[in-house]
């Protein structure tokens, strides 16, 4: 099944809202996923960096402790083993490998709390390509462990200085500096949103995670699981892990639960939610859900995770919404920090707080799922990063106990 | 007496040997009065379209004059609502045509059906909307061609020959020419590629051909062999009024093309 129906639309969601002086690189892009993406050649290469770079195929780990107490077995799906960190880097590196069959040099990013400029830059340094990154001065200022991860990898960073100051402003900026320099240069853009096609390409990078899923869960069970559930920001580890199934006729009972950031939850404060609390509107080339006030004006967002604070959503998100076929919930800050520990002390696994999203509606809402049945979350990253964050929430963890000093 | 169409205000211009002249302000810009107060006198000093800058939250067309000015008319309030109603008893005394530039979201939140009829109410005769390549363009389109506005086309250096006939197809108005691969702002210098697409645009389109971002001074246009009908400036315009200046006497500068 092709959700994809008129051309870079997905039902009402999608299309191409972006300067004319960026249709020709567009369209070239497009060509390029067209010609150079299903040849045997490209296929190859990407397979060889995914194993041998990456660290794929990444494993489905049993949750044995949670799994009791949940009364159903928990898997999670361990994106966060992947070098830099995150399922970031199976789009970064497709995208940097597409550039060079291109005959791009460089190529430039926008990065929110760095993940994705980190795994932009591993990428382009593993490649041979220039790299500059785009990131608001607010980030930079609270992100500076990663800014120094990309300078170290070779990457140049920018810092946004216009709007907020933040993920939209560094893309606003990115595609800025694409209309000038879009001969040399590939926007390697971080999420499956944006113009046509990169909804497309980047879902197309990301499904990976969801065809090693349904592989390995019938190896492990025989069946496909209940129920998937996924992190939702721009969207693309979820739209990784959900396209393989929302198309797959055999997997039509599987649950397909997409979490999106409810910030403070308190009312009037930002959130990360335009799914569920958002409306339709244009944003960074999309027709998509998005947070705006009343006159179009896109609202800033908020999320104690870095990696969802985003005012908008992909458009296939939008359209599975539309359908039905996906569920989207909300969870709040609260809640992820609580899974967060949870899954740590009971697993020996520290998630991202973005994974923690979808972790956390497991958790709080152990009666929708079936007993004895299986459910999958997609650990799309590890927590290390937001070290500093847990720092300033949790602060009690980091306290010396008594007579603890050494 | 009928408004002369857009068109009609440009080939007079032309007539008359000069350049028809577009200012461009963001509305609200740098105050509500001194917008008002500006429109009023670029109107009564040589300009034949003002353009409305519409403001929006991300502007990636542009550079850091209009963003910025974009930015602070957002943060005392400016809405698409507000500019209708600012310049609302101002229009029926404007000599100029006027044009709303601005970016697709806002529009459409508001209704493109019932924008197309409050802008045609009070005489607005063009949109710009540089988020809209003609792909995209369809419902905007249709909506103000029954109110007999006209969609100004965007084209640049690098839409190529075939693209820019599929444009002229549609093309009302005049066919707005992006001097340079980038945003707005003021630039010494236009690339010499900007004479080569206004040269190229004049073989495309049977509408006039505008030229904009980077323009500043009539010294960038006098030396062109193959010169544009239309000057388009905007960022300099604006760093003139932010200055403290008035737009009568920014208009002198371009007085004697």
């Amino acid at each position: 099944m092709k959700t994809e129906q008129r051309k870079g639309y997905f039902g009402q969601f999608g299309g191409q809202f972006i300067p004319e002086l960026l249709m020709p690189p567009l369209n070239e892009l497009e060509e390029a996923c067209r010609t150079i993406m299903p040849g045997e050649a490209f296929r190859r290469e990407l397979d060889t960096l995914l194993s041998e770079f990456a660290g794929r195929p990444t494993p489905l780990t049993r949750c044995d402790t949670l799994s009791k107490q949940l009364g159903f077995t928990l898997w999670l799906k361990r994106e966060d083993l992947l070098h830099t960190g995150a399922h970031k880097v199976n789009n970064t590196l497709g995208q940097a490998l597409l550039a060079k069959h291109m005959g791009k040099t460089r190529l430039v990013a926008e990065t929110g709390a760095g993940q994705h400029g980190v795994a932009t830059a591993a990428a382009a340094a593993r490649l041979g390509l220039e790299c500059t990154v785009f990131m608001g001065q607010t980030d930079i200022e609270r992100q500076a462990s990663n800014v120094a991860r990309m300078k170290l990898l070779g990457a140049k960073v920018i810092p946004a200085v216009s709007g907020t100051k933040t993920l939209k402003d560094a893309i606003n900026e990115a595609l800025r500096h694409w209309i000038v320099e879009q001969k040399t240069t590939h926007y390697c853009f971080g999420t499956a949103a944006g113009p046509h096609p990169f909804p497309t390409l980047v879902r197309d990078l990301q499904t990976v995670i969801g065809r090693e899923t349904k592989a390995r869960m019938r190896e492990l069970i025989g069946r496909l699981p209940d129920a998937v559930l996924a992190c939702v920001g721009g969207g693309s580890n979820a739209i990784g892990m959900f396209h393989p199934f929302a198309t797959d006729p055999e997997a039509a009972n599987v649950r397909l639960i997409g979490v999106e950031a409810g910030g403070t939850g308190e009312k009037g404060c930002y959130n990360s939610a335009p799914l569920n609390l958002g409306t339709p509107g244009t944003l960074h080339g999309q027709y998509s859900m998005l947070l705006q006030d009343e006159d179009g004006q896109v609202q800033p967002s908020h999320s104690v995770s870095a990696g969802l604070d985003y005012p908008g959503v992909g458009p296939e998100h939008a359209f599975f919404q539309s359908t039905g076929r996906v569920e989207y919930r909300i969870i709040t800050d609260d809640g992820a920090l609580r899974a967060f520990q949870t899954l740590s002390k009971a697993e020996g696994i520290i998630p991202a707080l973005e994974s923690s999203h979808a972790l956390a509606w497991v958790l709080e809402n152990p009666g929708a799922f079936p007993a004895d049945g299986h459910v999958v979350v997609n650990l799309s990253g590890r927590g290390d990063k937001d070290m500093d964050i847990i720092a300033a929430h949790l602060p009690h963890i980091f306290a010396n106990d008594q007579g603890g000093a050494a | 007496m009928k408004r002369p169409s857009l068109e009609e205000r440009i080939i007079a211009a032309r007539k008359a040997g000069r350049f028809a002249k577009v200012p461009f302000i963001t509305a609200g810009f740098p105050d509500e009065e001194r917008f008002c107060r500006a429109v009023v006198e670029l109107d009564a000093n040589g300009a034949d379209i003002i353009e409305i800058g519409i403001p929006f939250s991300d502007p990636v067309a542009d550079g850091p004059v209009v963003e910025d000015a974009s930015r602070r008319v957002l943060e005392k309030g400016m809405t698409l609502h507000r500019t209708l109603d600012l310049l609302r008893p101002l229009a029926a005394d404007l000599q100029a045509g006027l044009v709303f530039m601005g970016y697709y979201n806002p529009f459409l939140q508001y209704g493109l059906e019932r924008l197309a009829d409050d802008s045609a109410a009070m005489g607005v005769q063009g949109f710009i909307v540089p988020d809209l390549p003609l792909e995209e363009s369809g419902p905007m389109r249709k909506a103000l061609d029954a109110r007999g506005i006209d969609l100004i086309a965007l084209v640049g250096p690098n839409t190529g020959d075939e693209r820019m006939r599929e444009y002229a197809g549609t093309a009302r108005g005049y066919v707005y020419v992006v001097s340079t691969l980038g945003t707005t702002g003021v630039r010494k210098n236009l690339p010499p590629e900007a004479e080569h697409t206004v040269g190229r645009a004049r073989n495309a389109f049977r509408v006039p051909v505008a030229l904009g971002f980077g323009l500043s001074h009539p010294d960038q246009v006098r030396a062109m062999a193959d010169p544009p009908d239309v000057l388009v400036f905007g960022s300099s315009l604006l760093r003139h009024l932010d200055a403290g200046g008035s737009a009568a006497e920014y208009m002198e500068r371009w007085a004697a093309v």
